[in-house]
């Protein structure tokens, strides 16, 4: 499956309000859950991880890539993005605070592979990672999405 | 071969981007070492030589490898290839 697949245009939202973690995570995951792509079950194994073994889904300075396993409900893999209008801690030493949430759902270990692959050309390609951290216009990230896809 | 193993929580999403990385630094130097992905509970039982993961993981699987290194930042190739060429250098003379 390609980036911009998983990571359609309705599924991304820009300057979303959120006052913690857990509501960052709650709203990257409604995106999806709206859509039934995932059940609300997955967004809270995503909380509990978090809580259990600590927040290593912020994988980079202000980037959290939200995810559980597919057994937690995923009827569909799939991916969201949200940029926060305030960024938010997540309790991580070095990576704090989070701007953008990318939340991942994957119905098996290997149909999100790809596009995590695309993702991370997004993610080690500044320029554009400068674009999904700072524009107001859905529209700017689709187009880096879509380079990338 | 000696045998890395990239780790996170539940082995899908941090853990493969991770892989990825540590696959091309291991390429660009010229290391032939066998890597693969886990999560948390089946690394315990894997029997790796280098153990990569964040802190909050690598802190849990202190005696599951020889070598254990902490990444904070996974886009960060410089780090990783830092911190992986000193884990190597431990396993030279063997």
């Amino acid at each position: 499956m390609l980036l911009n697949e998983m990571l359609s245009k309705n599924h991304i939202q820009v300057n979303v309000e959120a006052k913690d973690w857990e509501k960052a995570i709650d709203l990257g995951g409604e995106i999806l859950l709206k859509e039934k792509l995932i059940e609300l079950s997955y967004i809270e194994a995503v909380k509990k991880t978090k809580r259990e073994i600590g927040p290593y889904i912020v994988i980079a300075p202000g980037i959290a890539l939200s995810h559980a396993r597919p057994e937690n409900g995923v009827n569909k893999t799939s991916m969201s993005l949200i940029q926060l209008k305030n960024p938010v801690k997540f309790g991580h030493e070095e990576n704090d605070p989070v701007k953008l949430i990318f939340t991942l759902a994957t119905t098996d270990n290997k149909s999100h592979l790809e596009s995590l692959r695309q993702l991370m050309g997004v993610m080690t390609e500044s320029s554009d990672m400068d674009i999904l951290f700072t524009t107001k216009d859905v529209d700017k990230i689709v187009e880096v999405i879509n380079k990338h896809s | 071969m000696l045998k890395i193993l990239v780790v996170c929580g539940n082995g899908l999403g941090s853990s493969f981007l991770m892989e990825m990385n540590i696959k091309k630094v291991l390429k660009e130097i010229g290391a032939e070492v066998e890597v693969d992905h886990s999560d948390l509970t089946s690394a315990k039982g894997y029997h790796a030589d280098i153990i990569v993961g964040t802190k909050d993981i690598t802190s849990q699987l202190s005696g599951y490898a020889k070598e254990l290194v902490e990444l904070n930042n996974i886009l960060d190739l410089e780090d990783m290839r830092e911190k992986v060429v000193k884990a190597l250098e431990k396993f030279e003379n063997q």
